[in-house]
Formats: C-alpha cells, sequence, structure tokens
C-alpha cells in the first residue's frame, strides 16, 4: 500500500529549504491570525488571569535571584574602571541607565525564554500530539482562542511586569554592593540613580518587555501547535521554542536599540 | 440487536453522513483515494482496515479536522469543507468523537473534562444541569466513583471510557468511535460493545465504529465497510462482508482467528 500509495513530491528549492520557508510563512499566519483571533469574541477573561498569574509566579524566584545577581556583579566588575578616573560616584547613575536601557527587559526575556517559552512549547506540544487539540476543535471551542490567545496575552503582561521587578532587584543587588564598597545611603543612591534616565527610557523598557514577552509567548505556542511526531516531538517544541525565541529577542534588542537612539538624539 | 436496515419499509432511510469520491494524502503518500460512504440515520457502520490505511483520517475529515484533498463530504446535508467555522461548529455540537487515544484534557480531572464542551459551548447553562449530565454519562460508561480523578491516574482502558462520556456530554446525533476496544481486555471489549449499542438505542445515534477488532464489528455494526488501498473494498452485512474471495478481506479474516 505505501509503494503503491507513494506520488513524487516536487521541491521547488531544496527540500530543506522549502521547508524553512514554509515555516516563516506558517509562522507569519500564526501571527496574523492571533490579531484577528484577538479581537474576536469570546474573550477567555478567566483563563488569561489565570495564565498570567502562573506564568509570573512560575518565574519570580529565578527573576529574583538572577537579576540581584547580575546587579550586584555588574556594580563590582565596573569599579575598577570608574576607580581609574577616580568616578566611582558614577556607579549608581550607570547602574540605572544600564538597567533601564539594557539588563532589566533583557534578564527577564532571557530567563522566561527558558522558563516560561520551554513551558509552553511542551504544554501545548503535548496537548497537540495526544489529539487534546484535536478535541477541543470537535468540541466546537476554537483552541487557538482558548490555548493560544490567552497565553500570547499572558506572557506578554506578565513579561512585562517581571521585567519592571527585575529593574527593581538588580538596582537593589547593585545598591548592596555600591553600600557595603562606598556606604552611600539608598537616597543618593535612588537620587543618582535615576537621574541620568527619562522617560523614553522607563517606556522603552516596558516596550522591550512587552515586546519580548510576546515573542516568547507566540514562539512557544506556534512551536508547540505544529508539535509533530509523538512524543520526542514535545521536546523538540519545547527545545526549538526556547532557540528560536532568543533569537528573535536579540534580534528584537538590535531593532528597538537603533529606532530609540535614532529618536533619542532626534 | 434491533436493526433499523433490517425494517427499511418502515421509514424512508434518512442520510446523515455521505462522501463521495473522497481523497486524501499527506506530502507524499497517497492515503484515501476514491471512497464513498452513506451512514443512516440510527445506523451503526463500523469500518475495518489495516493499521495505516486511513480510518483515523476519515473520522478527521468527517469532523473536519482535516481537509480532504478532492471529493464531497455531507454531515446533515452540509458540505464539511466549505462551510464557515460557526456552521461548522454548530454541526460538530451534533457529533460526539472518541479519540483513539481517549484525548483526555490532562491538566483536568474528570469531572472538568466532562464539563468542559458544555460549560464552553453554553455560556448560561445551569451548574446543576452539568452536574446532571456528567453524571449520566458517567453512569454510562460506568465509571462513577472516578469523578474527580486525574487522567493520569486512570487506566487505559477507563481513559478510554471518560472519552466515550465526553463525546456523550453533548447528547450528539453521530457518534465516531475511533477504536474503542483496542488494546483492552476481552471483558471491557465486551463491556465497550454493549455500551456502543445501548448508546444507539437509548439516544438513537447514528456510529460509525472504526476497529480492528472483529468481534467488536460483527457485535456493533448493523453494516461493515472494509477499507484498504485508500477504498472501501466491500460495504454490507457482516457475513456477506466476510463471505468475499477478496484477497485483502480474507487475509483479514484469518488474522482476526479466534472469535
Ligand atoms: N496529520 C498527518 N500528517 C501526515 N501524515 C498523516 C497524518 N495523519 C495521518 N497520517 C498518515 O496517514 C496514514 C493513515 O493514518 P491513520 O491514522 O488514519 O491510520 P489508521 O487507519 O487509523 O491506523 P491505526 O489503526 O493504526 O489507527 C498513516 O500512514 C499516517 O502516517
Ligand atoms: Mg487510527
Amino acid at each position: 500500500m505505501k509503494q503503491k500509495g507513494q506520488i513524487r513530491r516536487r521541491y521547488i528549492f531544496t527540500k530543506n529549504l522549502d521547508s524553512s520557508l514554509t515555516d516563516i510563512y506558517n509562522g507569519f499566519k500564526f501571527f496574523v491570525q492571533f490579531f484577528k483571533e484577538l479581537f474576536r469574541k469570546p474573550f477567555y477573561f478567566r483563563e488569561t488571569v489565570n495564565q498570567t498569574f502562573e506564568i509570573g509566579i512560575r518565574s519570580l524566584g529565578l527573576i529574583t535571584i538572577t537579576g540581584f545577581i547580575v546587579g550586584f556583579v555588574f556594580v563590582k566588575q565596573s569599579r575598577p574602571s570608574l576607580e581609574s578616573f577616580g568616578a566611582t560616584s558614577w556607579l549608581p547613575s550607570l547602574m540605572g541607565i544600564a538597567t533601564v536601557r539594557a539588563l532589566g527587559p533583557l534578564v527577564t526575556a532571557l530567563i522566561t525564554a527558558g522558563k516560561v517559552g520551554s513551558g509552553i512549547g511542551a504544554e501545548l506540544g503535548s496537548m497537540k500530539v495526544t489529539e487534546q487539540i484535536d478535541a477541543m476543535e470537535v468540541s466546537a471551542i476554537n483552541p487557538f482562542k482558548y490555548l493560544v490567545v490567552t497565553r500570547v496575552v499572558a506572557a506578554t503582561v506578565s513579561i512585562c511586569l517581571l521585567a519592571l521587578y527585575c529593574d527593581f532587584v538588580e538596582l537593589l543587588g547593585s545598591y548592596m554592593n555600591i553600600n557595603s564598597v562606598e556606604g552611600i545611603s539608598i537616597q543618593t543612591f535612588l537620587r543618582n540613580a535615576f537621574s541620568s534616565i527619562y522617560f523614553l527610557d522607563i517606556f522603552t523598557n516596558v516596550i522591550k518587555a512587552a515586546t519580548y514577552g510576546f515573542t516568547i509567548g507566540m514562539v512557544g505556542c506556534y512551536k508547540g501547535f505544529n508539535a509533530t511526531q509523538g512524543t520526542r516531538g514535545v521536546g523538540m517544541a519545547a527545545n526549538k521554542a526556547v532557540v528560536f525565541s532568543i533569537f528573535l529577542i536579540f534580534m528584537e534588542e538590535f531593532i528597538i536599540v537603533q529606532i530609540v537612539n535614532w529618536i533619542r538624539y532626534l | 440487536m434491533g436493526s433499523f436496515v433490517s425494517d427499511p419499509e418502515k421509514e424512508k432511510l434518512e442520510t446523515v453522513i455521505s462522501i463521495e469520491g473522497l481523497y486524501k494524502s499527506f506530502d507524499d503518500l497517497q492515503v484515501l483515494s476514491g471512497i464513498d460512504l452513506i451512514l443512516h440515520r440510527q445506523e451503526n457502520l463500523t469500518v475495518l482496515g489495516r493499521s495505516g490505511s486511513g480510518k483515523s483520517v476519515l473520522l478527521k475529515i468527517i469532523t473536519g479536522l482535516l481537509k480532504p484533498d478532492k471529493g464531497d463530504v455531507y454531515v446533515f446535508g452540509k458540505r464539511v469543507d466549505k462551510i464557515s467555522l460557526t456552521e461548522l461548529n454548530s454541526l460538530r455540537l451534533r457529533i460526539g468523537f472518541s479519540f483513539q487515544s481517549g484525548a483526555l484534557y490532562d491538566s483536568m480531572n474528570v469531572y472538568q473534562n466532562l464539563a468542559f464542551p458544555l460549560t464552553m459551548n453554553y455560556k448560561n447553562i445551569d451548574r446543576k444541569e452539568v452536574k446532571r449530565s456528567i453524571e449520566e454519562v458517567l453512569d454510562a460508561v460506568a465509571l462513577s466513583e472516578k469523578i474527580y480523578q486525574m487522567p493520569a491516574d486512570l487506566s487505559g482502558g477507563q481513559r478510554k471510557r471518560i472519552g466515550i462520556a465526553r463525546a456523550l456530554i453533548t447528547k450528539p446525533e453521530i457518534m465516531l468511535y475511533d477504536e474503542p476496544t483496542a488494546g483492552l481486555d476481552p471483558i471491557t471489549s465486551v463491556e465497550i460493545i454493549d455500551l456502543i449499542n445501548e448508546v444507539q438505542h437509548k439516544y438513537n445515534t447514528s456510529s460509525i465504529i472504526i476497529t480492528h477488532d472483529l468481534t467488536c464489528a460483527k457485535n456493533t455494526g448493523n453494516r461493515i465497510a472494509m477499507l484498504g488501498d485508500g477504498k472501501f473494498l466491500q460495504v454490507g452485512k457482516f457475513d456477506v462482508v466476510f463471505s468475499s474471495n477478496d484477497e485483502r478481506i480474507k487475509g483479514f479474516y484469518n488474522y482476526n482467528f479466534i472469535q
């Protein structure tokens, strides 16, 4: 039956290139479908809120530890070069800029790409390969709305909040280090840290975090939703979700920074 | 077994599913090539076929989960591949699908699994009503005591029965069973066979039952359809189909030597 059933398949380029291009095309369709479904009823508000809390709480511990360490270590490593100019009093403002402009959103994105992205990829991937998504569909429930839209919105919102929280713990970490060496008070630290941060920086911080959160949710859902090949596919979906979303996050970081700097010096 | 087909003058046979010239392939594999099929109201049709012959694919096309490459698939007179999603969904509510793997939502317990199709589709449904429906279908599959268990804590056969219960919860007019007895012990198999027949009579459903199991085919099907090489090789009464001289059917029969 198998031999009889074979039909010759022609590729436009090569097999791999064709499948990469189809993947990009399908990814784009998935992206478009998200915005179509986002504004269409029904809105699974409760499920979205549940997912937001779940994602937020699941990553909170990890963000606390990594954020604190990044802040602490960043100051420690920067001190020698500032010391040689006798400019260690710049440390708080350096740290403020570094956190809000770069470290906060990036650290949050990398941690949650690993934690949340792989979780969503694996969860939806296993639902896909065990036909739970098909089961939803035949029960006249739109799995794209119920599973994808809720998770992407939840990831965007909660990663935004996590990034602000991460800014806070990074500053706390750096304050701990600065306080132990330079012995400045928290008021002085905060005044200096925020002296060189503008509204544009905070705004960009939020935009970046939202973009990364959206990317993580979207890629995780896309990879999970399109998982194939049984249980092996679940692992692959989780893995691809992390790798691909980190790749995209750095591309986005690059683009956003270009745009913001262009605006800044307008 | 009250066979509806044996009593044709009682009422004109009403068609609920009709398929003509259905083709379906995946990448470089031709799975279905020219399926024709009629399912009558209140009829149990069993589809037999080897593993990989496309039985599950056929059911997925009927429910609109997969799109046919070619051919007409009508359910209640509507072409499933041509209607809008809203229309398709209202058709789907009239169809119960019991998946080969059970496909229970593993993040939800049995109660939530069964409630999900109801609460998601009928926004204003009364909680008591939901509870009552759940108790009724759990009673039908004889698993009332498992109501608050998680799917992971059930045996394979129990999961399958909960899957059937979930398909029944919306009181469908058509039931599609994908290998309801595969991998079950003979006693549980007989229970499932009885359940399928009971559902047919109690809820007046029309069913397609997919199986490799001749006992199941013989005892549930008013008609049997043999799927092979992407087509139905023969459709008819059990005895007629299995007195065929077609090698592909005989091979199947000889293989299932114990009945
Ligand atoms: N979504 C899909 N993508 C690609 N190939 C598929 C897909 N679904 C099914 N197939 C292929 O179609 C063929 C028929 O599959 P199907 O699941 O219908 O078999 P089946 O008759 O139900 O077998 P079994 O008795 O083992 O369940 C198989 O070769 C399978 O690999
Ligand atoms: Mg199958």
